[in-house]
């Protein structure tokens, strides 16, 4: 894939491994919001003039095109600030009919914007929170979702993919397991929604919660998908408007899903850009296959040296996690960064994993479709000189 | 491969300092003032302690995890600063902050060996990671 021309922001001496915190931004992307604001750039479902009804259409056809990318019907696509906003609207309104007692099976592989919203919910209704054993690799699987599956299980939350392991969850055999049971799965897809690997009739689950500016699109934009009868019984958690149908100084009526999740001026510009975004991704077909090329080669180069430390040797999609031994992460990503090579150091939003993996801290270095093998030469020969140049002190 | 500039931003004294910590570890005295600072982005975590008698600072101990520069720099700071009186302690602060900030200090030699990370100032992004002890105790030099 040679995808350089398609990225203005590729034409500068950048090697970008940092995709799973944002994707870079395709052009057509860019253009498509630049139109909207240059030729149509006014607010939505209200206007009766040509061009807010042009808006309208752009808008609602963006809808359209989201869901079918995800094979769900356009009802059922909610548009939201972005995964962490989709996740929290989950949490917040299915968590305000849960009960002391009650069961919710997270786990320790989360991205904290999937764990907080219902550790929140726990501390507010005494529900109680189970995690999922991880296995020795790290792993989440049906075996070890049945040892903390009980009569109390309520809600089952968890991730597609996780951010900073790579790993797949095998959410279909979960929701086989728990098919006649009445349990809410709820999906964070933020990493997987990029790999085009969220077809929700495939994955059974109720709920799937991601963005767009992880899969080339803006910022500020992303869906909660859910099963419409699920989204019908949900109560908003937030009121103003556009999302009622009656107004009245004690009470209101409310619209059906997916408007009554979509109060107050939607980003508009980015529901556009977002779409184009999901066209642009429609036309390739090996996302995954390239990913984990891309990493596999990046694993076996990195564990040929000595003095790196490979957290995920065998991750599903294209994360990496390892540290230089003896060298912090925020001091191996500065040195990188000299070289031009955009990773992650930190925690990634997932303390309870850094605490499982015992470290404070690691390197993440994460591939997408614009990277290239010239990429994963470019890390590893930059991760060996770090540690040399760390070593020489 | 060349390591570009990066000798300006890792000096010996930093990495002598970040691995080889002076005056690290916490006391349990009464007669410290203790002050904790955390920067929950990028995990780095420091607590430093502080001895005052009368007009002068008699102790510095520190404490926590984090990366070289901030780690370096908190046992730099508690080298630098320990026996001065709390006036040369609040100008070496401030000097210290301007420094980072890129900007001409003088008189420089009164920083001592902070003056290493001086590079720190053309990376903006690491500017919280050099400050962060010195922060710590601006705050408690305040309080006096």
């Amino acid at each position: 894939m040679k995808l350089h021309a398609d990225f203005p922001i590729l034409n500068q001496p950048l090697v970008y491994l940092d995709s799973g915190a944002s994707s870079l931004k395709p052009a057509v992307v860019i253009d498509a919001m630049q139109e909207y604001y240059e030729q149509y750039g006014v607010n939505i479902h209200r206007g009766v003039y040509k061009m807010s009804y042009r808006a309208t259409e752009a808008f609602e056809h963006a809808r359209e095109v989201v869901a079918s990318f995800i094979h769900a019907a356009p009802k059922e696509i909610v548009f939201t600030r972005g995964t962490s906003a989709s996740l929290n609207l989950v949490a917040q309104s299915i968590g305000s009919t849960l009960q002391a007692g009650d069961e919710i099976i997270v786990c320790e592989l989360e991205h904290h914007s999937s764990l907080l919203p219902w550790q929140e919910v726990a501390r507010r209704t005494n529900a109680v929170l189970r995690f999922v054993p991880l296995t020795k690799e790290g792993r989440i699987t049906v075996e070890n979702v049945k040892t903390v599956l009980s009569g109390k299980t309520k809600v089952i939350a968890l991730t597609h993919g996780s951010n900073v392991m790579g790993y797949l969850t095998p959410i279909e055999d979960i929701v086989e397991l728990v098919k006649n049971l009445d349990i809410i799965i709820t999906l964070d897809a933020a990493q997987t929604a990029p790999l085009k690997l969220v077809d929700v009739r495939k994955l059974g689950c109720d709920f799937v919660s991601f963005g767009a500016h992880k899969m080339c699109g803006p910022s500020g934009i992303g869906v909660l998908w859910g099963k419409y009868d699920r989204l019908q019984a949900m109560h908003p958690v937030e009121f103003g408007g556009e999302m009622n149908d009656g107004v009245r100084l004690y009470e209101s009526t409310y619209k059906d899903a997916p408007y009554k999740f979509e109060t107050g001026t939607m980003p508009i510009a980015e529901v556009i850009g977002f779409a184009k975004a999901v066209e642009y991704l429609a036309k390739f077909d090996h996302i995954l296959d390239h990913e984990k090329q891309l990493v596999d080669l990046a694993i076996t180069k990195l564990k040929a040296l000595e003095g790196i430390t490979v957290y995920n040797p065998n991750p599903d999609f294209g994360i990496l996690t390892f540290n230089i031994d003896g060298v912090h992460p925020h001091d191996a990503a500065s040195y990188l960064d000299e070289f031009n090579i955009a990773v992650r150091a930190g925690h990634h939003c997932a303390q309870p994993l850094m605490q499982w993996l015992e470290v404070e801290s690691t390197v993440r270095a994460t591939f997408y479709i614009y990277n290239e093998e010239n990429d994963v030469n470019a890390l590893v020969d930059a991760v060996k000189a770090a540690r040399d140049f760390f070593a020489g002190f | 491969m060349a390591h570009g500039s990066m000798e300006t931003l890792y000096r010996q004294v930093i990495m002598d300092h970040y691995k080889n910590p002076r005056n690290k570890g916490l006391v349990d005295s009464s007669l410290y003032q203790q002050f904790h600072i955390k920067n929950p982005t990028c995990g780095d975590d420091i607590t430093i302690q502080v001895k005052i008698e009368g007009n002068q600072v008699t102790d510095i101990r520190h404490e926590g995890t984090g990366c070289s520069i901030c780690c370096a720099s908190a046992s730099v700071m508690s080298t630098e600063l320990k026996n001065d009186s709390l006036e040369v302690a609040k100008d070496k602060i401030e000097l210290f902050f301007e420094m980072i900030k890129g900007h001409d200090v003088e008189p420089s030699e009164l920083l001592g060996d902070a003056v290493v990370f001086e590079g720190v100032s053309k990376y903006p992004q690491r500017y919280k990671c050099a400050t962060v002890a010195w922060q710590a105790l601006k705050e408690v030099v305040a309080n006096g």
